[in-house]
C-alpha cells in the first residue's frame, strides 16, 4: 500500500508567485490493485504522481510505501513501512528503479537508438549481466508483439508500437508499480483498449498500477478498483 | 552491490551509441577539436625538434667565437690576433673563419660564402647545399656564375652538392677556397671574418674571454653556452615567441571548448530528466557525460597529436615553413629527427583534454542534480 500523508507541493516556494499543484492530499493507494487518478489538467495528478514515483520530493506531508520497497533497499524487510520524502537521493533512485516502473504521457524514449537499446536503458546502473537483461527485455518485447522492431530506431515506430516500448521499458526491472501518467491521450479507441488489457494482465499478475487519466475508457474501466478526482490540487472524491 | 565494471560497460556503450546519435555534431566538434591540438602540437613538435637539432649541431661547433667591433658593429679581425690568443692558457686551438653573404639577384636569395681549406676540393670548384642547387636548378659538374664586388662574374664548378642530412644547417651554403672568398668578396689578407676557439675545459671559457677582452678590447667573445641560451629564449615553448602562440591557441581553445560543451540543449536536459526517472543517479548521468567528452577529447588529442607529428616529422612542418624556417628565401628541406616528449605531451594533453571534459561536465552535473520532473518539464 502507498499511504499519503498532507502531501503538498508548492512551486518557487519562498519567492513572489509560488504556485501549489499539490495541496493536503491524504489518500490510501492499495497494493496489486488499479488505482485511477481523474481531473482536469492542471488538477495536480501528473504532480502527485511525480511525488509518489520518487521523482520530486513534496514541500510538507509525508509518503508511505507499505510492503513495496523491499527490492530496492535489501536492508528493508520485505512488509516494512518505508518512508520516502526524507531519504537521500541515491535511495530514492534505487527505490525509482526496483519499485516504479513508468509510462510516460509522451512515452519519453530516447530518440535515435534502437527499440531494444531503450529498454534496457534502466538496467545500465544496475550493472546486470548485459545478456541476461537483454534476454529478458527481448522476452518482454516479444510478448508485447515488438519483436520485429527489436532493433529499429524508436523514431519509425507508430503510437501504439511507442508505447508498447514504454511498457516493455517499465517492465524491464519487474517493479512492484507501474505508474502511467495519461497513457491513453495519445491513442485512439481501439488502441486504448488494447492498454488496458495490458493493464488488467499486469493486475493479474500482482502488480500495483496507479494511472492517471481524464478518459472514460480508463476511469470507467471495470479494472479499476478505485477513482481518485482531484480539482486544483486537492483530492475532491474517492478517498 | 552492482558489479561496478559491468556498469562502467553499460554506460561506456551507451556513451559511444549516444555519439553516434549526434554524428553531424561531434563530428565537425572533433574536426575543430583536432584541427586547434594540431595546431598547438605540431608548433611543440617543431620546436622542440629544432632545440634538438640545434643542441647537436652546436655541440660540434667551437666554444666560442671571437668577434671584432668597430663602432658597434661587427668587422674583419687581424690574423695577428691568431697566435696571441693561442698562447693564452687554457686555449686549445684558434682558427681564423672567412665566410660572408652573397646575394643573388636572380632568385633574390642569400647565400652564406664560407672558406674551406679541406684539401678534397678542386681549384676553381665549389661545393653547395641542397638549396642553393634547388634554386638555382643545377647539380654536380654545372659551372656557376658569381658576380664578384666589382661586378665582374666568375664561374664556379659545382663538385658537390651537400648531402641532404645536414640540410638545416648547410641549404644555403657555398663552400669555397680562401682564396676564391677573398677574391669574390675583395676580403683583404690578414684579415678573417671571426675566430674560432677550442678550449680544453669549458669550465674556462669565462676567464678566456675576459683575458681576449684585456687584451683586445674591441673583440666581443661569444660564448657557445650564450647561443644556447639565446636559443632557449627564442625556442623555449614556456617563454618568448612560444609562449605568446601557444597562449593564444589555448586561449582559443578553451574558448571553444566552453562554447560548444556548456550549452546542453533542451533535448540533452529532457535525456538526462528521463534517465534519473528510469533510475539513473546523478552519478551515472555524470559518468555518462564524462565517457562522451572524453571520447571525444581523446579521439580529438591523438588525432591531433598524430597528424601533428606527421605534419612535422614527415612533411617537414610544411604549413609553418614560411613563418617558422628562418628568413631566407632558400627555405631548407630537411626532415626533422623524429621525437617525442613525455613531458610535453601530457602538458598538451591537460591544456586541451581537461578544459572540454571539465566544460562537458559543468552543465551536465547542474542538470542531474535536479529532480527529475524538473528536467523533464524544462
Amino acid at each position: 500500500m502507498i499511504e499519503l500523508s498532507q502531501v503538498v507541493k508548492t512551486y518557487q516556494a519562498g519567492l513572489a508567485t509560488p504556485f501549489t499543484a499539490v495541496d493536503r492530499v491524504t489518500l490510501s493507494i492499495p497494493a496489486a490493485r488499479l488505482t485511477v487518478l481523474k481531473g482536469p489538467s492542471g488538477s495536480g495528478k501528473t504532480t502527485l504522481l511525480t511525488l509518489i514515483g520518487c521523482m520530486a520530493r513534496p514541500t510538507s506531508g509525508r509518503i508511505h510505501l507499505h510492503g513495496l520497497a523491499g527490492d530496492a533497499l535489501p536492508h528493508l524487510a520485505p512488509a516494512e513501512a518505508l518512508e520516502i520524502t526524507s531519504l537521500p537521493e541515491r535511495f530514492l533512485t534505487a527505490i525509482r528503479r526496483r519499485t516504479f516502473g513508468f509510462i510516460f504521457q509522451q512515452f519519453n524514449l530516447v530518440r535515435g537508438i534502437s527499440v531494444l537499446e531503450n529498454v534496457l536503458l534502466p538496467t545500465y546502473p544496475t550493472g546486470e549481466d548485459h545478456r541476461a537483461v537483454e534476454a529478458r527485455a527481448m522476452a518482454r518485447l516479444e510478448s508485447l508483439g515488438l519483436a520485429r522492431h527489436l532493433r529499429s530506431s524508436v523514431d519509425r515506430l507508430s503510437g501504439g508500437e511507442a508505447q508498447r516500448v514504454a511498457i516493455a521499458r517499465a517492465l524491464i526491472n519487474d517493479p512492484a508499480v507501474i505508474i502511467a501518467d495519461e497513457p491513453t491521450a495519445h491513442l485512439d479507441s481501439r488502441l486504448s483498449e488494447d492498454f488496458m488489457g495490458l493493464m488488467s494482465e499486469f493486475k493479474d499478475a500482482g502488480k500495483t498500477l496507479l494511472i492517471t487519466s481524464h478518459d472514460p475508457i480508463v476511469y470507467d474501466s471495470s479494472l479499476a478498483d478505485l477513482v481518485v478526482e482531484m480539482r486544483d490540487g486537492r483530492v475532491v472524491s474517492g478517498t | 552491490m552492482r558489479p561496478p565494471l559491468q556498469r562502467y560497460r553499460n554506460i561506456l556503450d551507451f556513451a559511444l551509441s549516444s555519439l553516434l546519435r549526434r554524428k553531424g555534431r561531434n563530428l565537425a566538434l572533433i574536426s575543430v577539436y583536432t584541427l586547434v591540438v594540431f595546431v598547438i602540437a605540431s608548433l611543440v613538435f617543431f620546436v622542440q625538434a629544432l632545440k634538438r637539432e640545434a643542441h647537436e649541431l652546436l655541440a660540434q661547433a667551437p666554444d666560442m667565437v671571437v668577434q671584432r667591433m668597430v663602432a658597434g658593429r661587427h668587422d674583419p679581425v687581424p690574423l695577428a690576433q691568431v697566435e696571441a690568443i693561442r698562447s693564452i692558457r687554457g686555449v686549445d686551438g684558434v682558427q681564423a673563419r672567412l665566410w660572408g653573404y652573397y646575394y643573388d639577384p636572380v632568385f633574390g636569395g642569400n647565400l652564406t660564402v664560407l672558406a674551406t681549406e679541406d684539401p678534397a676540393l678542386a681549384p676553381d670548384a665549389i661545393w653547395i647545399g641542397q638549396g642553393v642547387a634547388r634554386s638555382m636548378r643545377v647539380r654536380e659538374g654545372d659551372l656557376i656564375p658569381l658576380r664578384g664586388y666589382d661586378g665582374q662574374s666568375t664561374l664556379f664548378s659545382i663538385q658537390k652538392v651537400l648531402p641532404e642530412s645536414s640540410e638545416l644547417v648547410s641549404s644555403d651554403l657555398v663552400l669555397m677556397a680562401p682564396k676564391d672568398v677573398r677574391a669574390l668578396f675583395h676580403f683583404p689578407e690578414g684579415l678573417a671574418t671571426d675566430l674560432a676557439i677550442q678550449a680544453g675545459n669549458p669550465r674556462e671559457l669565462p676567464t678566456i674571454a675576459t683575458k681576449i677582452v684585456e687584451l683586445y678590447p674591441d673583440s666581443r667573445p661569444i660564448l657557445k653556452s650564450e647561443i644556447l641560451r639565446t636559443y632557449e629564449a627564442v625556442f623555449d615553448w614556456r617563454g618568448g615567441l612560444m609562449v605568446v602562440v601557444l597562449g593564444s591557441a589555448v586561449l582559443s581553445f578553451i574558448i571553444f571548448a566552453w562554447d560548444k560543451a556548456t550549452g546542453l540543449s533542451a533535448e540533452e536536459r529532457k535525456e538526462i530528466g528521463v534517465l534519473k526517472s528510469l533510475g539513473w543517479e546523478s552519478s551515472d548521468v555524470l559518468l555518462l557525460k564524462f565517457w562522451e567528452g572524453t571520447v571525444i577529447s581523446v579521439t580529438a588529442f591523438l588525432s591531433g597529436v598524430l597528424l601533428a607529428y606527421a605534419h612535422v616529422f614527415f612533411f617537414s612542418a610544411s604549413l609553418f615553413e614560411h613563418a617558422l624556417k628562418g628568413w631566407s628565401v632558400l627555405f631548407p628541406r630537411f626532415r626533422l629527427i623524429p621525437a617525442l616528449d613525455g613531458y610535453q605531451l601530457t602538458v598538451l594533453f591537460f591544456l586541451t583534454v581537461l578544459p572540454y571534459t571539465a566544460a562537458t561536465l559543468v552543465p551536465s552535473w547542474r542538470a542531474a542534480t535536479v529532480d527529475p520532473d524538473a528536467a523533464m518539464r524544462s
